[in-house]
């Protein structure tokens, strides 16, 4: 079952300014993400309507239901591209972009929302790989002007990176001349560069063709296997929804409709919806 | 009468007008540099999220490109007597052409992809270096050939500055023509370097656009 927690606007007006809300998991342990009653508009369309769920450290969850159903609005409010409309979201505990102040909603202030966002990388769907620099030049650019690293420091890791994800030969092509595939594997060592606590993956093998998708779900396999960074996933991809994550979300209209293992999810869904959607994509 | 051509007179006319092509080539990088610089700062200064920014720089970029540049030149010289004649050229021209390259400057920003914007957040990059080493290495690479053809342009408006006494090249051949009764060689020199130096750069600037493209 998602934990669920009381309603933000629910919070008695005496609420001491700045508390913490109630941690939800068992006592001790903090969420790594936590989203109390989070609404999202997109103009008359209310893509997320009082969401509530949390993800524990190190989990990785993916994300799963039809097109619309709000699930890539996930990724973008943690990685601030995109402001909720009403609730709030915690990263460890620290409210992220609002906060409860005094019962009301205030919006936190940009050096503390960077202090944050700092914990959260992100994979794209169409890569984003900066084409104006080389391999290496991306996987540098944030741990040199962010993290405070030295050229050497960041250069060092960032070869370490790129042979993980077996582009060591690539580190000074431009990135315009990479396949898609190896574009998306710079751009998941550009965002391990920055030691992210949650690594965000937004359909990151939709852009790729079907043979070249195995080379970049194995790159995530790996990371998965090796490291503890919470993961939050949103794929078609549903084999490796199985590999990798613990738990899987069945979203419908900005709601969760299912929560399970992935075996049980992808064997014996018992919504309605998970079924009819499930059926749609395994085919 | 003797003769429409007379090689002797060209070659006597020739050395005022080389010189006068130098100061010609001189208000025009000179114009351009400024026009360069001062166009980005116009298109960075639009996009701030103020209108009490935005309004009045939106204000006198419109005021400025709606008025002639021959006027601009003349009023200016006017307004600031003591200034060297060339000096305020140079300004007037950049300042003008600033107003046209800003607009080129923003479509070649508004042309970087939003999703670069996007990463370069996910990765925190601070907003400084969003800019520097983001944005503007992407945008300004678009914007080249746009600014090569207002940079063509402008040195094809520098006889305007005959109107405040700089005596450049078409002035330079004004002046011998006056002096002796015929402007046949000088002005058609005069035409000839002007081509001999824009249609090459504009196929320059064409092939950038080619190989940018």
């Amino acid at each position: 079952m998602p934990e669920t927690t009381a309603h933000p606007d629910a919070a008695p007006p005496d609420a001491v300014p700045d508390a913490r809300p109630a941690a939800t998991s068992e006592p001790g342990t903090v969420p790594a993400i936590e989203f109390q009653g989070v609404v999202k508009r997109f103009g008359d369309n209310t893509v997320l309507d009082g969401l509530d769920f949390t993800v524990a450290k190190g989990d990785r969850v993916t994300l799963i239901g039809p097109s619309g159903s709000g699930k890539t609005t996930i990724l973008r409010l943690l990685m601030t591209l995109e402001e909720a409309d009403g609730g709030i979201i915690l990263v460890d505990g620290d409210p992220y972009t609002h906060e409860m102040r005094g019962g009301k909603r205030v919006a936190v202030p940009e050096k503390r929302r960077r202090t944050v966002r700092r914990r959260v990388g992100m994979v794209f769907q169409q890569f984003n790989l900066f084409p104006n620099m080389s391999v290496l030049e991306n996987i540098v650019e944030a741990p040199m002007h962010v993290l405070g690293l030295s050229r050497k420091q960041a250069t060092v890791r960032a070869e370490e990176l790129l042979d993980q994800v077996g582009l060591a030969d690539k580190r000074d092509a431009r990135c315009t001349q990479l396949s898609g595939g190896q574009q998306q594997r710079v751009a998941i060592a550009r965002a391990l560069a920055m030691d992210p606590e949650i690594l965000l993956l937004d359909e990151v093998t939709s852009a790729l063709d079907p043979e070249i998708v195995a080379d970049v779900l194995g790159v995530l396999r790996e990371v998965a296997e090796t490291t503890d960074i919470t993961m939050l996933i949103v794929t078609h991809e549903m084999q490796f929804a199985r590999d990798v994550s613990n738990r899987v979300l069945m979203f419908d209209h900005g709601r969760i409709v299912e929560e399970a293992d992935p075996e049980t999810m992808f064997t014996a869904p018992t919504h309605e919806r998970t079924q009819e959607f499930l059926r749609a994509v395994l085919g | 009468m003797n003769d429409v051509w007379s090689w002797e007179r060209a070659a006597e006319a020739l050395p005022p007008i080389l010189e006068g092509f130098r100061i010609t080539l001189l208000a025009t990088v000179i114009g351009t540099v400024v026009a360069a610089v001062l166009g980005l700062l116009v298109a960075l200064v639009r996009r701030s999220r103020s209108r009490w920014v935005t309004a009045p720089v939106g204000l006198v970029v419109e005021f400025v490109r709606s008025t002639p540049l021959l006027v601009q030149l003349v009023f200016v010289y006017l307004m600031l007597p003591g200034v060297p004649a060339l000096v305020v050229g140079c300004a007037v021209l950049g300042v003008h052409y600033a107003t046209y390259m800003s607009e080129v400057y923003r479509a070649g920003i508004d042309a970087v992809p939003r999703g670069q914007w996007e990463a370069a957040k996910a990765l925190d990059l601070p907003r400084t270096r969003v800019w520097r080493a983001v944005v503007l290495p992407q945008a300004v690479r678009k914007t080249l050939p746009g600014l090569g053809n207002y940079a063509i342009s402008m040195f094809k408006e520098t006889p305007f500055l005959f109107a405040i006494s700089v005596v450049e090249m078409f002035t330079a051949a004004q002046q011998f023509g006056a002096r002796n009764f015929v402007y046949t060689e000088a002005l058609t020199m005069v035409g000839l370097l002007f081509l001999l130096a824009s249609y090459p750069t504009s196929l320059l600037v064409r092939r950038l656009e080619n190989r940018l493209a």
